[in-house]
């Protein structure tokens, strides 16, 4: 039976079989098909997942979870979600050492797109805290890590899959004291004061990330909401740690076309901007509400009707911050709707070809598809970030073309040479793959 | 493969010489369409089309020839088309169709005959084939271009238009038979179009140029309609139309 499959942005769909082997040798097995890809919980925004007329592989069947070792060392099947690691790990001690803003990835997912966290610019990305993994290509099953076959271990990262389908990885994790985050709140009225301050202060937390009223025009143009903090000490009166409960609400039907307007995105925004202090300190909050706000809603994504939305997710070094002001500015002016801008510092890379971060800014924004003038004005960003030598992030992606994907990671033809090594007859492909041509170089 | 907006990235034309197809892929290879197969009957027609979509942003295309007086060689000629794309067709588009001399054929059985055959049962065969393969693709658009004249049959055009009518008719069905294949139909019903077809034609309401016709159909296919209409007003005054008892639509009609 075939299904249909989009990502998260439920735009550009295709269909194609679906198989959800439980072993690496059943993997092996699905790998022969002639066009094939991963897929976890399908959180990529576009069409990274998904692969049309071919086999797309669930690994939501590889779901082992190790034991935590004493010095926080796990090995996890790469179906293993981070909401599933969290509420084994959370009780013991242990955190995931990079969260997205989702708990619903999986660990192969997290690997396959590199994640980051607001953490990104102290602790780096997700592949910083891989010890070793296994990989199944359609030549063979590698055991990968930084000091065995380097190339490849780093060429997974970010590579959405293009490499192979990973079985089980083995992670380093955080240890903590509490089930509570102490956060410093600050809001600002303007662009230059958020970035100031970010610049200045970030270094003194573990986590910091800004919020950005894309819709605010004029002197207002770019306020932001700054929360930054760590994890909390131990609580002598409750020393119990909670992992962060399951959603408990649902968005049960797409919303009609349209409730996402410039209208009720502002008048959100206000609200958003207006609940939030001017100045806070360590206020405690839940792992959960600090790091995935948007999991208390399931299938938040409906909200954006039938023609569903793009996030627009780039980075820039710090000599082309301009870009992140100037992209703030043409989104203001357009009236594009647009809510939820998330801006956060980078700090390095990894070494791997295709990882989304590099030091210096980051700025995130969900737009919903509707307005005619927001592919020709993302076009425009795009111009953007290629001069600011920046680049979009591809777990995010569902629009760039392959000449922008070229100038973004000039890197790609040396990843799809190395990817051709492993994989000779192409077997590995995806929508986005095919887009952009990413087997091609 | 087509992205979250809706612009294809590779493109078959059937009738690639067709005004109105140039005059949209002119606008899909400005956005993102990069590959682009061309087919017809005019070598030289079809390579100035192929050279003008290269213009406009296509870095590769290719041509194929077919004469859609044979209906029974339309498979050939779309699984030629497909061949050359060598990678999933994100669009195809059916514009083949022959307005001919109304007066001149209405009494001729061969060329009434022709009519039917390139105007329905070319294109017919034709996303058969089409749709087969998109199908096992898992993904893919179909735009079959129909007139306002499938609507209400005029009398100065009934052996177009009655043809197109049938396609129109045709489409729709098959567009329902797409569903949750993942592939999906979309019916152009343009009016009066000034291109090579309608030159001596006398214009008449709500007449536009082929680049008008193009803003709708690229706006069209950025939504899911069914049936993308241009002028989009023509929705309206066609429902008008069908309805008005047949001495008036007469008289309206062949004014």
């Amino acid at each position: 039976m075939r299904t249909r499959l989009t990502g998260w942005g439920r735009t550009a769909g295709s269909l194609a079989e679906l198989t959800a082997p439980s072993t690496e040798e059943a993997v092996a097995v699905a790998l022969r098909a002639p066009a094939v890809i991963a897929r976890g919980l399908g959180r990529s925004y576009g069409d990274a997942a998904q692969v049309g007329g071919g086999l797309v592989v669930d690994n939501a069947g590889l779901n082992a979870i190790g034991p935590i070792s004493a010095d926080g060392l796990v090995t996890l099947g790469a179906g293993v979600s981070i909401e599933d690691l969290l509420t084994v790990s959370i009780p013991q001690g242990w955190f995931v050492p990079v969260t997205p803003g989702t708990r619903q990835v999986s660990i192969g997912g997290a690997v396959a797109a590199d994640v980051h966290g607001k953490n990104h610019h102290v602790d780096g990305s997700f592949a910083r805290h891989v010890r070793a993994m296994r990989l199944v290509t359609p030549t063979g099953v590698h055991t990968l890590s930084p000091e065995v076959e380097p190339a490849l271990f780093w060429a997974t990262f970010g590579a959405m899959g293009l490499t192979g389908i990973v079985s089980e990885v083995t992670l380093q994790l955080l240890a903590i004291a509490s089930d509570q985050v102490l956060v410093d709140t600050d809001r600002y009225d303007d662009l230059d004061e958020v970035m100031a301050a970010m610049v200045e202060g970030d270094d003194r937390y573990r986590y910091s990330v800004a919020w950005v009223d894309c819709m605010a025009r004029g002197r207002r143009m770019g306020r932001s909401i700054l929360t930054r903090g760590d994890h909390a000490p131990a609580d002598a009166n409750d020393p119990t740690r909670h992992a962060p409960h399951a959603a408990r609400l649902a968005v049960p039907i797409t919303a009609p076309p349209g409730l996402l307007n410039p209208a009720t995105i502002t008048a959100f925004n206000e609200l958003w901007f207006r609940a939030a202090p001017r100045h806070r300190v360590a206020e405690a909050q839940s792992i959960g509400s600090f790091f995935h706000p948007l999991d208390g809603l399931r299938d938040w994504n409906r909200l954006y009707g039938p023609r569903g939305f793009v996030q627009y997710q780039f980075a820039v070094p710090d000599d082309g911050a301009e870009a992140v002001t100037d992209a703030i500015a043409r989104l203001s002016q357009s009236r594009v709707p647009s809510f939820l801008a998330v801006l956060k510092r980078f700090g390095a890379g990894d070494p791997a070809p295709l990882s989304f971060p590099q030091p210096g800014w980051t700025l995130a924004l969900d737009l919903p598809v509707g307005p005619a003038k927001l592919a020709p004005l993302l076009d425009e960003l795009d111009e953007l970030v290629i001069a600011a030598r920046g680049r979009v992030y591809l777990a995010k992606d569902s629009r760039l073309s392959p000449r922008t994907v070229r100038a973004m990671y000039p890197r790609l033809g040396e990843f799809a040479a190395l990817a051709d090594t492993i994989d000779p007859e192409r077997h590995l492909t995806s929508d986005l793959a095919r887009r952009l041509r990413l087997r091609e170089g | 493969m087509e992205n979250a907006f809706g612009q294809p990235q590779t493109i078959v034309v059937l009738g690639g010489t067709s005004d109105i197809a140039r005059a949209v892929l002119k606008k899909l290879c400005s956005a993102r369409a990069h590959h682009v197969v061309l087919a017809g009957r005019n070598q030289a027609l079809l390579d100035e089309a192929a050279a003008e979509a290269r213009d406009y942003g296509a870095t590769t295309t290719h041509t194929v020839l077919f004469d859609a007086t044979e209906p029974l060689d339309a498979a050939r000629a779309v699984s030629d088309c497909f061949a050359a794309m060598g990678e999933p067709v994100d669009l195809v588009i059916e514009a083949v169709g022959l307005l001919g001399k109304q007066l001149e054929y209405e009494d001729d059985p061969t060329m009434a005959a022709t009519m039917s055959i390139v105007n329905y049962a070319w294109p017919v065969a034709a996303l058969a084939e089409v749709r087969r393969r998109l199908v096992a693709q898992g993904h893919g658009r179909i735009l079959v271009m129909s007139s306002v004249a499938a609507i209400r049959v005029r009398r100065s055009s009934y052996l177009y238009s009655g043809a197109k009518a049938g396609l129109d008719r045709l489409s729709d069905g098959l567009a329902d038979s797409l569903e949750g294949t993942g592939v999906t139909l979309q019916i152009l019903r343009p009016g009066f179009v000034r291109s090579k077809m309608t030159t001596g034609e006398p214009e008449i309401p709500f007449t536009t140029g082929v680049n008008e016709v193009a803003e709708n159909v690229v706006r069209g296919l950025a939504g899911s309609t069914r049936v993308i209409w241009s002028p989009p007003i023509l929705r309206y005054v066609f429902f008008a139309l069908r309805h008005l008892p047949g001495p008036i639509w007469r008289k309206v009609a062949d004014r």
